[in-house]
């Protein structure tokens, strides 16, 4: 048995101003939470002294579960990580494994790949929103930003089947072909979707009570934002200009013209602004995708790794082969490891998949924005008031079910 | 093992630094790994960060049960600069697991070994505060670990 340490907050001692601390207990069930967080803080009248988040209530051992599963088996369960973002969970899982088995995706696959994973970020940054607004009181803006997170989940629905847990991303490429007025769906959303960011905005930006629980407040420089590993909005709105969709492109986003916003007041409030730009940046991406969308097959050329099409399946004995080896017995990947990172709606998001060269993987680490975000939070809120906390905690956007895993 | 590398920021820092402690260079899937003693990571880790390599990205552990040394640690670093990703890699053995923690160089590495602490029961020396960090305290046994039942102990 190893020595599990000592507790990070002490009883108080009868040492100096120590004994007017109280240590205080938030969450797990706090509605200003985002799901079971549960946050230890030492308070000197409402100034907070430290802060220690506790974790770990949602862990469901996803990484051991992986290792049991055939290679394509874990698309279903990468949903359920960050669920906020299924999309961008599936994408980057597969890319981990496209990479390992050295996989050409056909170009069309890729374009909706990120017309889906853009999407995916509206839908992230609609919650993160609504709810951050909900924390600090405008109730408002919650039930607009849920009308149109509906819209999207409507989209998703008619393209996986599946609201929230698309799985729509196979290794390889794509489940299937896309419905054939999806396009036409989508097109309709963005035509109308920048005026909606106005309406939150104007909701939002000039309301004075927003504006004052937000300036200033859940200060973190530069240095240690990169020191804390703090990704994604979080990171850019602390004055870092670097985002892996144009600095290091994957899934042919170095095809498409965006900006990436950054902003250096390192505070809530620059947080807010730098999502909301990303969101129009998000609907240029789209509409470039639509633009230019290009034709062809939707899975890789590799019939012993993607399974075949449903008409070929029943009419040729080797798709049927295949079909059922692949079903069966998984396929091989060569050994090796790799590391796929991307920007997800939170920050930089990693697969590192590890095989040993058989049907299942031996290792799949995820690596979320989440987690290493929490770790700046003691850092934003030391020193501050005791109600800025649930500020920041809105502003950082973290979703548990990607702490915990 | 070096054919090709020795223009690489990371490989150059790392020679610099100590050429003996680079046991293995390999360069895959468009991903360099550097493999390193165990005893000089943090010295390496603050080598590579040095050369450029900013950013921790990410740490974890890997289970290679029945092979000795058992445990292979990675670490990936993100250079803002040269808009690329490097591997360090190390190995651990099974007898008393531990290695120096690099939360000195990053803090941000602080959550990640706490987490590799409790899945796979690996002691991170000069960690600030090695506690289980997503299992309960009272928890036994580490279930990454491959001599761990998927389902659990029943």
């Amino acid at each position: 048995m190893v020595d599990v340490g000592t507790p990070i907050l002490q009883a108080p001692t009868a040492e100096g101003a120590h004994d007017q601390h109280m240590v205080l207990n938030m969450g797990p069930q706090h509605p200003s939470t985002h799901g079971v967080l549960r946050l230890v803080l030492e308070i000197d009248g409402e100034i907070v002294v430290r802060l220690y988040p506790e974790i770990g209530y949602l862990h469901t051992g996803i990484e051991k579960t992986c290792e049991a599963k055939f290679y394509q088996q874990v698309v279903p369960l990468t949903d359920r990580v960050d669920y906020l973002g299924p999309m961008a969970n599936n994408l980057c899982y597969c890319l981990a494994v496209e990479k390992l088995l050295g996989l050409e995706i056909p170009e069309r696959a890729q374009w909706i790949r990120v017309l889906l994973t853009e999407l995916t970020r509206l839908n992230s940054h609609l919650i993160w929103l609504g709810t951050h607004a909900m924390d600090i009181g405008a109730l408002t803006v919650f039930l607009y930003t849920f009308r149109e997170r509906e819209d999207i989940l409507r989209i998703f629905e008619a393209v996986a089947g599946q609201r929230m847990m698309t799985s729509y991303f196979r290794i390889g490429g794509l489940s299937m072909e896309p419905p054939l007025d999806l396009f036409d769906r989508i097109q309709a959303f963005i035509r109308t979707f920048p005026e909606k960011i106005d309406e939150y905005s104007n909701l939002l930006t000039g309301n004075p009570i927003f504006r004052n629980r937000l300036m200033g407040v859940g200060l973190l420089s530069a240095g240690d934002a990169v020191a804390l590993a703090v990704t994604g909005p979080t990171m850019r709105a602390s004055g870092i200009d670097f985002d892996l969709r144009r600095d290091m492109p994957y899934s042919s986003y170095e095809k498409f013209q965006f900006k990436v916003p950054v902003s250096n007041r390192c505070d809530c409030w620059g947080r807010y602004e730098v999502r909301l730009i990303e969101m129009r940046e998000s609907v240029k991406i789209i509409q470039q995708a639509l633009d230019g969308m290009p034709g062809g097959p939707i899975k890789a050329d590799a019939p012993k790794i993607v399974l075949p099409d449903r008409e070929k399946m029943k009419t040729q004995m080797e798709a049927l082969i295949h079909h059922f080896k692949i079903v069966t017995e998984g396929f091989n990947v060569p050994a090796g490891e790799v590391y796929q990172g991307i920007e997800s709606g939170h920050g930089q998001m990693g697969y590192y998949v590890v095989s040993d060269g058989t049907a299942k993987p031996h290792r799949v680490h995820m690596r979320y924005p989440g987690f290493a975000t929490l770790q700046a939070l003691e850092t934003m809120c030391k020193g501050r008031m005791l109600a800025d906390v649930v500020a920041v905690i809105g502003s950082i956007d973290i979703v548990l079910g990607e702490i915990d895993r | 093992m070096l054919d090709g590398l020795p223009d690489h920021p990371a490989v150059k820092a790392i020679l610099d630094w100590n050429s003996e402690a680079l046991t293995d260079a390999l360069f895959d899937r468009g991903e360099l790994t550097l493999t390193v003693s165990s005893e000089k990571i943090c010295e390496a880790v603050a080598a590579v960060k040095d050369a450029g390599y900013n950013a921790f990205e990410d740490m974890t552990a890997v289970d290679w049960l029945p092979s000795e040394p058992r445990f292979q640690i990675s670490y990936h670093i993100l250079s803002h600069r040269y808009k690329e990703r490097i591997r360090l890699k190390t190995w651990v053995d099974s007898s008393d697991p531990a290695i120096e923690s690099i939360t000195s160089v990053w803090p941000g590495a602080n959550y990640y070994e706490r987490e590799v602490f409790d899945l796979f029961g690996i002691r991170f020396e000069g960690h600030p505060n090695l506690r289980r960090i997503l299992l309960p305290e009272e928890w036994v046994g580490h279930p990454l670990r491959k001599d761990y039942p998927v389902e659990g102990y029943r």
